[in-house]
């Protein structure tokens, strides 16, 4: 009864009977969407605990420049001398900048999957019922924070775009006098406000979604989970924005 | 009280074929009874079309009760319309107001292709099915009723997923085009059961791999549940997440006893 009319149907394919390519276990979960979703929460984890101890060792800063610049000494000689001097901070320093790419490949990755997913847009406008501020824009969110991160490290880390001390030179280890410097410039105040604020938003989306992305999902804690996220970033966020706010009003000051 | 909807503009969507160039068809609708489906009006529209000589707007609509999934339409930027827990045939007229502009779409997915005006192809979701969304049991004698147990909590939450009509509202809310709603509630109807267990991490890894090969990604927005004419949480998605990062551990210690 076939007529020549009826629709070709294509061939059944993805029903998951053919063989799979045998890859590395971890290649093998990354390839997936789910997979990827995991780096992200996992990674995420990671960036979470950086910003949290991030913030908290610069609140030393309010108990003036020797414990600021004692703390990071400090860091520097972590497990010293069982560790020589440095070795478990560039342990860290490689984990977070491990944590980082894939946080960024996984994002990438996505985002070109999710695209290709629609190919075609809506023509019309949208009119969205649950999905927030936060959650539409991770991805702005998330590159003006990288761009931030670059920017914070040349500023004081490198040196490179902070002003010069009295000496003439940028003396890394002057945490304290480096940090008061770079923030009586008010732009340079301003960006890192708008930076951190940034920050807090892709974090309230971000913390929540971890628990979604691992599964982590229980009628005892489900209701804590959009308020844990929130009460994260404000933490994160009410610390460092504290930062350039306390030297603009010279509380902190050199 | 019925009442009477005056001076609807109709824009809607046409497109002669999946790969055709497609453009919005202004109509007006001068009256209408509140009373009429939303699928009624655009049946009225098509009468009026059809004796003008012109070619119906085709859709997609079978039961027109809600409950097979059949019908779609991004009305006015949301799927299946403004009503929550609706599906489009089940919105009534008196969701509207007179005057209104109701701009009607098809669902946009790549898996998802426009076969003419707003029908587009589902089989993308019968793929996925068939990798995992069964269960393999010997047929017979019909088993003794409640011969299985199974705990009133997980029955509930089981038939809260078994609800799920597959009319594709979540991928076509998803800002993302993922169908993480679709494939999270067919896995969770038959991973909470006890009959579902011997397949249970096979399905969870079969499914979610059908499905990485159609749709996109998710990214915990909530569109999905939110469009959801069944209202399935996104908790099924958890689970799904969680089954298929079980699967892949279980199934690996599998693979090296072979």
């Amino acid at each position: 009864m076939a007529t020549s009319s009826a629709p070709v149907r294509e061939p059944v394919t993805g029903t998951a009977t053919a063989p799979r390519v045998r890859r590395p276990f971890l290649l093998d979960l990354y390839a997936t969407a789910v997979g990827k979703k995991y780096a992200m929460a996992i990674s995420g984890i990671a960036l979470m605990g950086f910003v949290l101890f991030h913030m908290i060792g610069n609140l030393k800063m309010y108990f003036g420049a020797a414990d600021l610049n004692e703390y990071a000494e400090f860091l520097k000689k972590l497990l010293y001398p069982l560790a020589p001097k440095e070795s478990v901070l560039w342990i860290l320093r490689l984990g977070l900048i491990g944590m980082l790419v894939l946080h960024l490949h996984a994002a990438w990755s996505l985002t070109m999957l999710n695209r290709r997913a629609r190919p075609v847009r809506y023509q019309s406008a949208r009119d969205y019922q649950e999905a927030s501020l936060a959650s539409r824009s991770m991805r702005l969110s998330g590159i003006v924070v990288l761009a931030f991160i670059v920017w914070h490290l040349l500023d004081l880390t490198f040196g490179v775009v902070n002003t010069v001390g009295a000496d003439g030179e940028f003396v890394r280890a002057e945490v304290y006098a480096n940090v008061v410097r770079s923030f009586e410039r008010w732009p340079v105040a301003l960006f890192y406000v708008v930076a951190n604020l940034l920050l807090g938003l892709h974090l309230s989306h971000g913390v929540w979604s971890i628990f979604q992305s691992l599964g982590w999902n229980n009628p005892r804690f489900n209701a804590w989970r959009t308020a844990f996220a929130r009460g994260f970033a404000a933490v994160v966020v009410i610390g460092n924005v504290s930062f350039p706010i306390a030297v603009t009003l010279g509380i902190v000051s050199v | 009280m019925s009442h009477t909807l005056k001076n609807l503009t109709v824009k809607v969507w046409r497109q002669d074929g999946p790969t055709a160039k497609g453009d919005f068809e202004t109509h007006v609708i001068d009256s209408i009874t509140d009373e009429a489906s939303f699928l009624e009006m655009l049946d009225v529209l098509n009468e009026r079309l059809i004796s003008q000589g012109k070619e119906a707007v085709v859709f997609d609509h079978d039961c027109r009760e809600g409950i097979c999934g059949t019908c779609s339409l991004m009305i006015n930027g949301q799927a299946h319309g403004p009503q929550r827990a609706t599906t489009t045939c089940q919105l009534h007229m008196r969701s509207f107001k007179s005057n209104d502009t109701i701009v009607i779409e098809p669902w946009r997915a790549g898996a998802f292709p426009i076969v003419k005006d707003l029908m587009v192809d589902r089989s993308a979701f019968d793929r996925i099915v068939e990798s995992g969304g069964y269960i393999t049991s010997p047929t017979g004698g019909a088993p003794d009723a409640n011969l299985i147990p199974v705990p009133k909590p997980v029955a509930d939450a089981a038939m809260d997923s078994a609800a799920c009509i597959g009319c594709g509202a979540c991928v076509a809310a998803c800002p993302n085009g993922a169908a993480n709603l679709f494939v999270g509630a067919k896995i969770a109807h038959l991973n909470l059961l006890p009959q579902g267990q011997a397949e249970r991490y096979k399905r969870a890894e079969a499914m979610v791999d059908t499905m990485d090969e159609h749709f996109g990604s998710c990214t915990n927005h909530g569109e999905c549940s939110a469009a959801c004419p069944k209202e399935i949480s996104l908790d099924v998605i958890a689970l799904m997440n969680k089954d298929y990062r079980s699967a892949k551990f279980k199934n690996r210690k599998e693979l090296s006893r072979n």
